[in-house]
């Protein structure tokens, strides 16, 4: 009797939240930011939290990028290089006089060229993603150094830099961007056609591609997505550094890669979704702000990421495993 | 010299029985040294499986296996490969990264004295025996580099290294032009002087004839005739490949036929198939017929754009239509079913809704957005339909069995409602009561005037549901027969590439 109440719940929990696992990360973050709160007020402080919204924000508009790309069976080594790229390109505009607006389109815009044009050597010459996107990361991270003889490029208008620093209702614009980034994956992921493609294509290409699926479209798209968050977290980041930085966003991959992961997304493609990364990337900030608040080691805390991040997946295979 | 009638391996009274399948029955086979001994029948009759079960990729259901008079058990391919048996198509230590000669030596390779690889001893051996079998091709030569026919040898010669006592050959001279199949047969009969027994197993009657010794025939599992190729003809073994009863199980409602709704003509691939060309009405169930490598196959995917060709057109309702790629396909209408199911049909990390509607989010969205409501209704309607065993629709398909696998990449393209399907073995692999309800699904479609394409190696089922059906044989389209004209034996010579001239094919 309870058992199937219970099992009735738990389907329907499923299928508000997507999968299971989104929900079992969700726990661990609400059992981690209740602990931290625990140990040190200063953690719950209000002025704490929006901070690190804040400061989260840009690794985690990169990482809804790259949990497509990964949904889709793809990885993107490019996304920090591409977000410093894009941070010149809206800079150097904005410092030569074109309007603020227009200059963050045309750095969107640009960034989301970057990625395309990885996602069409990627689908034509089938070359592995990985090895196009490690060509990404240093070409792009080249031209943006290139293009500002690897200087900052500052004097930005106090306007635009403002961004980094206003509230709306009470929260950090940045995070906000970031939240309804969050909001539009989530629904592209779960109510549009792209997004049933895209897991279709991780789980089986082949498959998808004899169900009549267009592959090709779907890669450009997928790719061309990955370059546009990136340039969005550049935008954030030029914002916040009140500057075009080309030395931003090195080492994102990485780290956008951990928290998708860790939000429970399968490296090998076709399960995921933009909820469990937006989990991911919360623990990982709240484990590095927390343990900072507490006085912990830094280092100590990299080492107790690690060690979450390969728990997580050891624990999805388990479950896997039994056919939960 | 070698006693030519010393025994080698002896299997006893095989059986071997696969779900709703016996694929063997009370099978004898020996095979002798220096013996050529050839394997012939229809898809399915078992040859395969018999092979397996020698080389150990397969467990018999019951029987004994003997070798040397000794009875043995061939647990896994590592048993049969120390019990000196081996199959070329079949081995398992292939490293087609590395030389001819470290795959020679491979697991034991040779040191010198300072605990180096000799590659100069590796080199030497295997050149020797390369020279022995008259094989031109350098031992420094990466595997992956040479020819499928260069390839080939060089496995044969492998074999021929480790001293293998029984080689099998499975269709040896698929890939290989008539030239190369003469220096495979001078090698064979190199093996076969050496003492070596060798199980030779085409769909090529002729090259039976040229090559064995002792011919075995197979029928729907059970060992039919062996006989000395010398006491029999090519007329003698396909009628003792045929005559089986077709059965009630395989007649389904045909319809009339009525306007043609698509047509193929002059489709040619260089190297595959030359110059299809057929035309399929509503409500027609079109055979599309051939052996192993007959191209059947290749047609189909051609058809859908899953391939490309050279050369062709297509027409849909008399108009001509252009398919480059699957997409294309579908957007005509055109549903394609593949053989291998699970790998090619069903995105298994993927729910039973997701996968159902694979094909149809274009015709079930709006601007981009997929209409859910139409997507679970089509996925319940389908799940009710075709009796899919699955706790819901959210479920994810690994968890389910095969046969509801199956029906999951059907159901995808039932709910697509396409016009034409092109069904590549749509009853390969299922049980008799899953058979029965597919024969059902044919129906209805056919009914509301869909034109279906069949390809399938099964004859009896093929001639019991068909319309109409073309034979391919090596990329050539022998003859189309319809429903009136059908007749096992006929269809057998045509798809064995034997000639009719004087016969009145359409």
């Amino acid at each position: 009797m309870i058992k199937d109440k219970v099992k009735k719940m738990m389907a329907k929990t499923k299928r508000i939240t997507g999968r299971f696992h989104e929900m079992n990360i969700l726990l661990v973050l609400i059992v981690l930011i209740i602990s931290f709160a625990i140990m040190n007020n200063r953690f719950i402080g209000f002025g704490n939290i929006t901070n690190l919204l804040r400061s989260t924000s840009i690794i985690g508009v990169v990482a809804i990028g790259m949990t497509f790309v990964i949904i889709s069976g793809g990885i993107d080594l490019s996304v920090g290089s591409v977000l410093a790229l894009s941070s010149v390109i809206a800079a150097r505009l904005m410092t030569s006089g074109v309007p603020i607006f227009l200059s963050i389109i045309i750095s969107l815009v640009a960034g989301a060229i970057a990625g395309l044009m990885m996602g069409v050597i990627i689908y034509e010459a089938r070359v592995p993603p990985f090895i196009v996107t490690l060509a990404g990361l240093s070409v792009f991270r080249g031209i943006a150094m290139l293009l500002t003889d690897a200087k900052k490029i500052i004097g930005l208008p106090v306007s635009f830099t403002n961004f980094a620093i206003i509230r709306v209702f009470g929260l950090p614009a940045m995070a906000i961007v970031w939240l309804v980034l969050i909001i539009i994956g989530v629904i592209i992921a779960r109510f549009t056609v792209f997004g049933r493609n895209i897991y279709a294509i991780g789980s089986n290409q082949e498959a998808a591609r004899l169900s009549g699926i267009n592959i090709r479209a779907s890669i450009y798209k997928v790719y061309a997505l990955g370059g546009f968050t990136s340039a969005v977290a550049g935008i954030l980041m030029t914002a916040r550094l009140a500057g075009g930085s080309p030395s931003a966003g090195s080492g994102y991959e990485l780290d956008a890669i951990a928290a998708t992961v860790l939000g429970g997304t399968s490296l090998t493609g076709g399960i995921g979704g933009v909820f469990g990364t937006l989990f991911g990337t919360m623990i990982i900030a709240t484990i590095s702000n927390g343990g900072n608040i507490m006085g912990i080691n830094p280092f100590v805390l990299k080492i107790i990421i690690g060690v979450l991040i390969v728990l997580a997946v050891v624990f999805d295979h388990l479950q896997k495993r039994r056919g939960i | 010299m070698v006693s030519e009638n010393k025994e080698i391996v002896r299997m006893e009274g095989i059986y071997k029985q696969f779900p709703g399948v016996l694929a063997l029955e009370n099978v004898d086979f020996q095979i002798y040294e220096g013996q050529i001994h050839g394997i012939v029948g229809e898809n399915g009759a078992g040859k395969s499986t018999l092979i397996k079960i020698l080389t150990g990729a397969l467990q018999p259901t019951s029987g004994d296996i003997f070798v040397d008079g000794k009875k043995v058990i061939i647990s896994d391919p590592i048993v049969a490969r120390n019990l000196q048996i081996g199959a070329v198509y079949q081995d398992l230590t292939v490293a087609r990264d590395l030389t001819v000669a470290e795959n020679f030596f491979l697991g034991q390779i040779p040191k010198n004295r300072f605990g180096f690889v000799s590659w100069r001893k590796m080199a030497k051996k295997t050149a020797e025996v390369l020279k022995e079998l008259n094989i031109e091709v350098s031992p420094n030569m990466i595997l992956e580099k040479l020819t499928a026919a260069q390839k080939e040898m060089v496995l044969i010669a492998k074999q021929y290294f480790k001293k293998y006592r029984v080689v099998i050959f499975d269709e040896p001279t698929a890939l290989l032009t008539s030239k190369d199949t003469e220096e495979l047969f001078r090698i064979i009969k190199k093996l076969k002087k050496e003492g070596v027994g060798i199980i030779y197993i085409s769909h090529r009657i002729e090259e039976v004839f040229e090559i064995c010794d002792t011919v075995t025939v197979l029928r729907d599992g059970k060992k039919i005739a062996c006989v000395p190729v010398n006491e029999t003809d090519i007329d003698g073994l396909i009628s003792r490949m045929v005559g089986r009863d077709i059965s009630d199980m395989y007649s389904i409602t045909h319809q009339k036929l009525t306007e043609e709704i698509f047509r193929v003509e002059g489709l040619s691939k260089t190297g595959v198939f030359k110059n299809i060309n057929f035309n399929v009405n509503r409500g027609e169930i079109f055979g599309l017929f051939g052996l192993v490598n007959s191209g059947t196959t290749k047609i189909a995917r051609a058809i859908y754009g899953a391939e490309p060709f050279d050369q062709g057109n297509l027409y849909i309702d008399s108009k001509k239509i252009r398919i480059t790629s699957p997409s294309m396909a579908v957007a005509n209408g055109i549903g394609f079913l593949p053989e291998d199911k699970k790998t090619e049909g069903l995105a298994i990390k993927l729910s039973v809704r997701h996968n159902i509607n694979l094909s149809s989010y274009p015709n079930i969205s709006r601007m981009g957005f997929v209409k859910g409501k139409i997507e679970n209704r089509n996925a319940r309607q389908q799940v009710k339909a075709l009796n899919i065993k699955t706790p819901g629709i959210e479920q994810i398909v690994i968890n389910l069995s095969g046969g509801n696998q199956q029906k999951i990449v059907l159901a995808k393209w039932l709910v697509n409602q396409c016009k034409i399907f092109i069904f590549e073995e749509p009853t390969a692999g299922i049980d008799v009561g899953a058979k029965e309800e597919i024969y059902k699904i044919l129906e209805l479609l056919i009914k509301k005037g869909s034109a279906i394409i069949m390809i399938s190696s099964y004859l009896p089922e093929l001639m019991g549901i068909a319309d109409q059906i073309t034979v391919v044989y090596e990329g050539t389209q022998m003859g189309t027969l319809s429903r009136n004209e059908f007749d096992e034996k006929r269809l057998l010579q045509l798809a064995s590439g034997v000639n009719l001239k004087e016969d009145n094919i359409r």
